[in-house]
């Protein structure tokens, strides 16, 4: 009885390979069958990529060749070769600058604030009771859904001067007169433009950290719960190392996302009293001037700078994107 | 008859464990309407403005005195129909056929990452990752030029193609995430049961990855529908513009009337399909944004 099992499947497993054959002629079916899955996946892939590439990369390679000119729409007979002479420019210019700081500021305060509230808002969904689960899901999907555009005016017209009522609301607060305007000076339009874009975008984050935050065995919270850990040292021992990659991944992809921010400011104060970000300078000289050279130098930089990002956070910080994002192999 | 049963001290520990459920209960309700009013609070904001009359506007308080529908009249039937509408024609129009020429494409690719082994399946996912984190504005300069030049400025395909680098790497992304999970032994299963290969195909695989490929669908209409960089930069006349670089652009009526109440009215009226369809998929919604991200 015993020898049975060991020798059947042996003879199973030969069985399709056709035994009678020579190690040649099995070899040669097998990778012709690769070739055609090779062949099939990229005919499946490859016009997704193709498409990708095209949108991508020509455009990239395009701007990089238009920044080397002095070139406007304006006056297209003028356009002339320049060299680098388009990123002299804006390197000299304190408007660049000043656009640099100011994007940076944006990224870094949102990415923050809405890493704490993002992970407050994973911590509820990940939670919640049932009966309260499904709302809670719905209204954090309700900011992710919306247009920015939608949210900009929302929160625009909220604090506005003339159509607002915030500072109706507040005029009770010590050394607050109730009648701020809100975009007129640096300051407090910028507190309004980063206050619209937490809302608008903590619901993402707080969705890849509640993906992160499933990850974390239960069983491990509950053991250290029962070893007398305290709630605080549960949450930063064991939860919060547990869910690093997740961490990684949301303050990347959101820090990127930050960098290009346009649609509020746009809406909100179009760049005025010292608000001007990256993205809006490069629409306001290509679109708004036509100059495409100068216009295409500062996309390059910009392109180049949230790489650089990306690369920093990838190699600094080993954020394994493709593993952290689903992709198996 | 357990309370008869039960010593006084196991009926107080009951009680207790009852008031305990009771509290989390009321904690987590008093716990969800604080993010429910975070996270509405702005719309129910736009919401009150759109039903303000241009004299109340400056009221300085939160809710109209007295409601009045005069600015959907006039984005609906009045004398900014013909902006508004062509614009939400638009909207409509060029983020549906983005979507599906996205999900049709990612379908394809995301099926061939999670079912063949091919040379280059990890160049797929690293490339969609790229694109999906490029600064959009960097391609508006060039593609303003070539579209003015080959006449796709101010078309519908002018703003598809562009379109495509939005949803097509999240789609990949999402669908990959979601094939990955599906048991594809039972497309064998099914065939050595008898089926055929279609109707194993049809019967079994179909619905086990249409809610996946629906979802999809969803989280890539959002991203076309709130586009704007391309949506100013590469149109110029209502032929093409989307609502959200028609409402930047709006400038009311008449000069001599604020274009805050219509912007809301407008600003509703194309709030509501997200609000619906977050509504309606809230689940498959949530498990394709997270199932797309992180898996540890």
């Amino acid at each position: 009885m015993s020898s049975i099992p060991t020798t059947v499947p042996a003879v199973d497993a030969e069985a399709p390979d056709d035994p009678s054959g020579g190690r040649g002629r099995r070899k040669a079916p097998r990778s012709e069958r690769a070739r055609a899955e090779a062949r099939l996946g990229w005919w499946l892939a490859g016009p997704a990529f193709f498409i990708m590439v095209a949108v991508i990369f020509y455009p990239v390679l395009q701007a990089f060749w238009d920044s080397l000119f002095s070139y406007r729409l304006t006056a297209p007979e003028e356009r002339e070769f320049v060299g680098l002479s388009n990123y002299g420019v804006i390197f000299s210019d304190p408007v660049f600058w000043s656009a640099l700081g100011v994007t940076t500021l944006i990224t870094v305060v949102t990415v923050f604030v809405e890493l704490i509230l993002g992970f407050m808002l994973a911590m509820v969904m990940h939670k919640a009771i049932k009966s309260t689960r499904g709302l809670v899901r719905t209204v954090i999907l309700v900011p992710y859904g919306i247009i920015t555009v939608v949210s900009a005016f929302a929160w625009y017209y909220m604090f506005s001067i003339d159509s607002g009522y915030i500072n109706n609301w507040f005029s009770w607060v010590p050394g607050f007169d109730g009648q701020l305007n809100w975009f007129a000076q640096g300051g407090s339009a910028l507190f309004v433009i980063m206050f619209s874009e937490i809302w608008k975008t903590t619901p993402f984050i707080s969705l890849l950290l509640l993906a992160g935050l499933a990850q974390v065995p239960d069983d491990l919270s509950e053991a250290a719960a029962v070893d007398g850990a305290s709630w605080w040292q549960r949450l930063w021992r064991v939860i919060l190392p547990n869910m690093k990659a997740a961490i990684m991944v949301a303050v990347l992809f959101r820090a990127l996302d930050a960098f290009r921010v346009f649609d509020s400011i746009f809406i909100m104060t179009n760049g005025a009293y010292g608000t001007e970000v990256l993205s809006l300078l490069a629409y306001r000289t290509s679109i708004g001037r036509l100059e495409i050279g100068l216009g295409s130098a500062i996309s390059v930089v910009l392109f180049l700078l949230v790489g650089l990002l990306a690369l920093i956070a990838v190699k600094g910080f080993n954020v394994d994107l493709a593993g952290g994002r689903g992709g198996r192999k | 008859m357990s309370t008869e049963t039960l010593t006084p001290e196991e009926a107080e520990g009951q009680r207790r464990a009852r008031r305990a459920k009771r509290n989390t209960s009321i904690g987590w309700w008093v716990i969800t309407i604080v993010v429910a009013v975070w996270c509405l609070f702005p719309v129910a904001s736009i919401l009150a403005t759109s039903f303000k009359t241009p004299g109340e506007l400056s009221n300085g308080k939160f809710l109209p005195d007295n409601p009045s529908t005069s600015n959907y009249e006039e984005i609906l039937v009045g004398d900014s129909q013909e902006l508004f509408l062509s614009a939400l024609w638009n909207s409509i129009g060029i983020s549906i056929i983005a979507t599906l020429i996205a999900v049709v494409l990612a379908t394809l690719c995301a099926y061939a990452i999670a079912r063949l082994d091919f040379p280059g399946k990890k160049i797929v996912l690293t490339v969609s990752l790229m694109v999906s984190m490029f600064p959009v504005i960097s391609l508006v300069t060039p593609l303003f030029n070539l579209w003015r030049s080959i006449g796709l400025y101010d078309t519908w395909p002018g703003l598809i193609i562009p379109y495509l680098s939005l949803t097509l790497p999240i789609a990949i992304w999402t669908l990959a995430a979601f094939f990955q999970q599906i048991p594809w032994e039972l497309e064998q299963a099914a065939q050595v049961d008898g089926a055929t290969p279609l109707q194993a195909f049809r019967k079994v695989i179909v619905p086990l990855a249409a809610p996946g490929v629906f979802t999809t669908a969803i989280i890539a209409f959002f991203i076309a529908w709130n586009d704007f960089v391309y949506g100013i930069s590469l149109t110029s006349t209502e032929a093409a513009r989307p609502v959200p670089a028609a409402l930047a652009f709006f400038t009311g009526a008449s000069q001599f009337e604020s274009p805050t109440g219509a912007i809301s009215a407008a600003a509703i009226i194309v709030t509501i399909p997200v609000v619906l369809l977050v509504m309606l998929f809230q689940k498959q919604i949530v498990a394709g944004l997270t199932s797309g991200a992180v898996k540890g």
